[in-house]
Parts: C-alpha cells; sequence; structure tokens
C-alpha cells in the first residue's frame, strides 16, 4: 500500500478524574503517517502536547500487540475503530485520510468509571474472575498429561473463549452495557475443560453474581459484543453461560 | 423475558390458526364454530387467564429490564455506533414491544373486550364474524392492524431467536435453525394477521 501523510482534527475526551465533569477538546495533529499505529499517533499528539507545555491525553496501553487488551478507545462510535477483530494498537492510520476528523471517547458504562480521559477503571472485571476464574490443583507431583483426556472439539472451543483478553470492548459496545460476553468466555473455557469441573457449578453462579454486584446491564442478545469483539468470542458462550448457569441453579448450587 | 415470549408465541399460531378460518371464505360458518368453542371451552377460559398474567408479566419484566438498562450508561457516546454493530430492531424491542402493546389495547377494545362483557352480563356471544367485517371496512382501522402486524413481526424477528438463546439453545448446531425457524415465523404469522383485515377491507371474503 502507498504510504502518505496526513493532517487530522482530533476531538478527544478530557476528564480530570472520576468525579470531575468532562468534556471533548479538539486538538489538530499533522503528518502522520499511513503505516502508524493509532497509539502512534496518540504519541505524536501527546509529544506536541509536551513540547507546548500542556497536559497529555491519558490513555492506555500496554503490549501494542493486539493481546494484552489495555487500549480501550471508542473511536468514531466503534471499540477499538472500525476494523474486524482488531484492538486500538492494530488499527493503522492507513484507515483514515488527510482532513478526517476522528472523534474519541473512553469505554462508557458505570461499571466502567473514568480514570482520567479515555482511562476507565476495569477492575470489575477482575473481581468476576476472582469470584470463580480458578479450578483446583492438587499440590505434588504433576499427574501424566494422558491420564485426563480432552476431546478436541472441546479443546479448541475452550481456546477460543480462553483467547478473551478482558478489554471491556463487549460492554463498551453493548447498548445495555452488559458483560455476559466477559463473563461467558471465562466460564466457557474453564466449564469445558476436565481441570475446570470441580468449580463447574459454583463458577457460573458466583461469576454471574459478582457481575450482578458490579453493577453491569442485562443481555438482551443484540449481539454489538460479539461484533466488536477483538478476539471473536462468539455467543454460542452465552448460551452456554445460560446453561451452565440453570443448569447450577435446577441442582441447587448456592453462591459461595 | 423468554419463558413468558415464548408463552406468547404459542398464543399467537393458535390464534391465528382459529382466525384463518375465515379464509374457507363459508360466511363464517367454521370460524364461529371456532370461536365459539374458545369462548366457551372451561379449559380455554383457565389458559386464557394465564396468557393475561403471562402478558402482564412479560411487558412488567419488559419494562423493568429496559429501564434497568437505560440506567447503567449514565453518560452515553457522542457517536454511536448506529447499525453497524448491531441490526435496529433488537435494539428496539421495547419500542416495538409498546407499539404491540397500543396496538393490542385497540384491538381487545373492538372484539375480546365487548364479546365477553356481552357473556358475562348474560347477553351471549357477540357474532365476531360480522363485527369483523364492519371494523375492517374502515379504511384507518385496516391501517392502524396492517401497523400492529409491522411492529408484531420486528419484535418477533428479534424475539423467537433471543428467546431460544436465553435459555442457552443458541449453540453453533442449532442458532441457524432457530434464527431460521425465527424468520420464517415472523414473517408468515404476521402476514396472515395482516390478510385478514385486507381481505375484508377488499372485499376477498363476504
Amino acid at each position: 500500500m502507498e504510504h502518505y501523510n496526513m493532517n487530522l482534527t482530533l476531538k478527544v475526551w478530557k476528564q480530570k478524574n472520576n468525579k470531575a465533569k468532562g468534556a471533548f477538546e479538539t486538538y489538530k495533529v499533522s503528518g502522520i503517517s499511513s503505516e502508524m499505529s493509532f497509539l502512534e499517533m496518540f504519541d505524536v499528539l501527546n509529544e506536541q502536547l509536551v513540547a507546548e507545555n500542556k497536559e497529555p491525553i491519558a490513555f492506555d496501553h500496554d503490549c501494542r500487540e493486539g493481546i494484552c487488551g489495555m487500549c480501550s478507545m471508542y473511536i468514531n462510535g466503534r471499540a477499538h475503530g472500525p476494523w474486524h477483530q482488531t484492538t486500538t494498537c492494530q488499527l493503522h492510520m492507513r484507515e483514515y485520510k488527510d482532513g478526517d476528523t476522528i472523534v474519541v471517547e473512553p469505554w462508557r458504562a458505570n461499571s466502567f468509571p473514568v480514570i482520567k480521559d479515555l482511562v476507565v477503571d476495569r477492575s470489575a472485571f477482575d473481581r468476576i474472575v476472582a469470584a470463580g476464574g480458578y479450578i483446583s490443583v492438587n499440590t505434588g507431583n504433576a499427574q501424566d498429561a494422558n491420564c485426563l483426556p480432552v476431546d478436541k472439539q472441546r479443546a479448541d472451543e475452550s481456546f477460543a473463549a480462553a483467547t478473551c483478553i478482558g478489554c471491556g470492548a463487549c460492554v463498551a459496545a453493548c447498548p445495555n452495557t452488559s458483560a455476559m460476553l466477559f463473563v461467558s468466555a471465562k466460564v466457557s473455557h474453564l466449564a469445558l475443560l476436565p481441570q475446570g469441573e470441580p468449580e463447574r457449578k459454583s463458577r457460573a453462579v458466583n461469576m454471574i453474581h459478582q457481575m450482578d454486584t458490579e453493577d453491569f446491564g442485562s443481555c438482551t442478545n443484540i449481539g454489538a459484543c460479539e461484533a466488536e469483539c477483538p478476539k471473536g468470542i462468539s455467543l454460542e458462550n452465552i448460551a452456554r453461560l445460560n446453561r451452565e448457569y440453570l443448569g447450577a441453579m435446577f441442582s441447587g448450587s448456592k453462591e459461595a | 423475558m423468554s419463558l413468558t415470549g415464548l408463552f406468547l408465541i404459542l398464543f399467537l399460531i393458535v390464534h391465528c390458526y382459529i382466525n384463518a378460518q375465515i379464509f374457507y371464505n363459508d360466511g363464517g360458518v367454521r370460524f364461529n364454530e371456532a370461536a365459539h368453542f374458545m369462548g366457551t371451552n372451561f379449559v380455554i377460559r383457565t389458559v386464557e387467564l394465564g396468557l393475561f398474567a403471562f402478558l402482564i408479566l412479560h411487558i412488567v419484566q419488559g419494562l423493568l429490564l429496559w429501564a434497568k438498562n437505560r440506567s447503567r450508561r449514565s453518560v452515553g457516546y457522542t457517536v454511536s455506533a448506529g447499525n453497524k454493530t448491531s441490526p435496529w430492531y433488537s435494539r428496539s424491542m421495547a419500542l416495538l414491544g409498546t407499539l404491540v402493546l397500543l396496538f393490542l389495547i385497540v384491538h381487545l377494545s373492538k372484539f375480546w373486550g365487548p364479546n365477553r362483557l356481552s357473556q358475562t352480563t348474560g347477553h351471549g356471544e357477540l357474532p365476531l364474524y360480522n363485527m369483523m367485517k364492519e371494523e375492517f371496512s374502515n379504511m384507518w382501522v385496516v391501517v392502524i392492524y396492517l401497523c400492529g402486524c409491522f411492529a408484531l413481526a420486528w419484535h418477533l424477528v428479534h424475539g423467537f431467536y433471543s428467546a431460544f438463546q436465553t435459555l442457552g439453545m443458541g449453540t453453533h448446531r442449532y442458532k441457524g435453525l432457530i434464527k431460521g425457524t425465527g424468520v420464517a415465523f415472523a414473517i408468515i404469522v404476521p402476514i396472515i394477521f395482516a390478510l385478514m383485515p385486507i381481505a375484508f377491507y377488499l372485499q376477498w371474503i363476504a
């Protein structure tokens, strides 16, 4: 693809802290290479702001290779921008043309309060995982791997669910701010394996309970989460979570 | 939402089947027979009470769900994804449901209400077939009915699939079947309902 440079107008959400009322601020950036990633474009803007003695824009990022789930920008109405199954760090500037205006907002959900500018607090996800995303492993010597046979299809489905990076795009994209896709991925990846069997029922009940405690909205099967998930987590996981939960409730599993 | 919705879907099948008797074009003989059975049979009348309970439960659950989900994003997005990430009807179930409810109020006040009132006050059943003929000679009544069927159709496109997904049946094996059946149901049933006022208005049936 032909390389080109572009000048852009950015409307970015600025918010001092959790309590402050935020507002959009308009910035101009010039000479942005089409080969830069979206975050690199933000780096250029921030260097420019620092040079001008202005406060840089706070945004989350870590690995910049699409696997950590930190970069959480809502770009022109889309979680992680317009590319399918892509995180913000993997969105490249060749998507945009010279003169474009880009609106960048933080994830918006009451369960993900804004910490500063584009950085939101996603610790609700950590608390959900802590409520049930674990397995029992006996101490002592490791068992022979062949004593726990795993069906190939289940292994594949479990792996597909385990690719969830907990970025929160599902919550951000959901009109209801439901966390069901995230919780379903976490429950599925353990429920499908023999290692996850001992806590299988209490896990579904406890993680759902924690999800409700965190005040996420309820799933109405709209499907925007699946469309925006950078890892392509399927709605089939939500169906599985519903089965796991119903099964646990009918067998009388209580919250721990 | 799911269980009450599925019950209402079952009701639609029965209601559609009974009313489709008018298409025999026999002056309402078969339709009146079926309507008489539905209006006087003890079992059916008991189930009717359950139907109302489920209908009200479905409405109350729906409104609570709508209010809860709306309250979870205090600061909304300035730019929204619109139809790029989800179909409009899936996001508009509360609106579509309200339209169906408004239609239901008109509909029940025209047929079910007066008929049951007449029955309970000892005046016997009303001639429903003739009432349909009369009501559906009015173009505006026909328009209201067509709007009701339109809202119902879109409500069903999402609702049918969603009910099964909530019960955990949206697996890769059955998802296509459920979605396909849902869309077929959401097209066929409202069209049969819509054909009833049209058929009377255009005098396809006498």
